[in-house]
């Protein structure tokens, strides 16, 4: 019974990941783009918690509150990079970001 | 049974937010599409016997970094996106079409698969995890991680600065 349920857990894990990486490719907004970027991380965060259920352990937990851990440090200067890009460029469309493009 | 009928309430909701999250121009929605699914995720982490992740999934990212991401779209006024999507409409159905391949592959390999059903008594309580943390496996990655959020903190603030 709990099989079926770790399975499907996973399963909607997968669907998720796959929701936030096509996000990061049909979005245009920058920080919609972060969101996706957020959608992926919890999905993966699902898998964790899904597997370390399903193999008794409880380490599946402890790399989901390093993952979160990284995730504030990432929203945080990625929020603050997307405040700098808005004063110099007055646009949050990332077709308009292409200073490093040659 | 209570706890499968739960488990797939929250699993269809978190499908259906997910999708919001994506397909929405307005940044403002999707943001709490995102917490819808943020929220149904913390109960199907409870239901997966893991109540201290539940609870710091409510509190750091429905809490704090999402708080943080609408701080941030208020802040800037943020307007829709335009309707027009800038001439690459194949590219984007091309990004569609992979995506179903990948999730079609994985799914399969995923659905295929055998999983143990685990221990029949399974809670991943705050004890058992902070046990396991700051033991020696762990210790020196958490103690990474605060130097981790220091640098997150002191880069923010430079870079959200004025005169950068």
């Amino acid at each position: 019974m709990t099989g079926s349920l770790v399975q499907h857990a996973v399963l909607l894990s997968v669907v998720l990941f796959t929701l936030g990486a096509l996000g990061v490719f049909l979005r245009r907004n920058v920080i919609t783009i972060f969101m996706c970027i957020e959608l992926m991380l919890n999905a993966v965060n699902l898998a964790f918690v899904a597997f370390s259920r399903s193999l008794g352990t409880f380490d599946g937990q402890v790399l989901v509150f390093f993952v979160m851990t990284v995730a504030a440090a990432e929203a945080a200067v990625g929020l603050a990079i997307v405040i700098a890009l808005h004063r110099h460029r007055d646009t949050l469309d990332v077709d308009s970001f292409n200073l490093l493009k040659w | 049974m209570i706890e499968q009928i739960l488990f797939y309430t929250l699993a269809a909701l978190a499908l259906v937010a997910a999708i919001v999250v994506i397909a929405q121009r307005s940044p403002i929605y999707s943001a709490f599409a995102l917490i819808v699914v943020l929220c149904s995720l913390s109960g199907i982490f409870a239901i997966l016997g893991s109540p201290f992740i539940a609870v710091i999934q409510i509190v750091v990212y429905a809490g704090a970094i999402m708080v943080l991401f609408l701080f941030v779209l208020m802040l800037l006024n943020v307007q829709k996106e335009a309707d027009d999507p800038g001439g690459s409409k194949p590219l984007r159905t091309a990004a569609a079409a992979l995506a179903a391949v990948f999730a079609a592959q994985v799914g399969l390999v995923i659905a295929r698969a055998r999983f143990a059903s685990g221990p029949e008594q399974y809670e991943a309580s705050t004890r058992k995890v902070a046990e396991l943390l700051f033991s020696p496996t762990f210790l020196y990655v958490f103690e990474a991680t605060s130097i981790l959020i220091l640098a997150a903190l002191v880069g923010a603030i430079v870079l959200a600065k004025r005169d950068l």
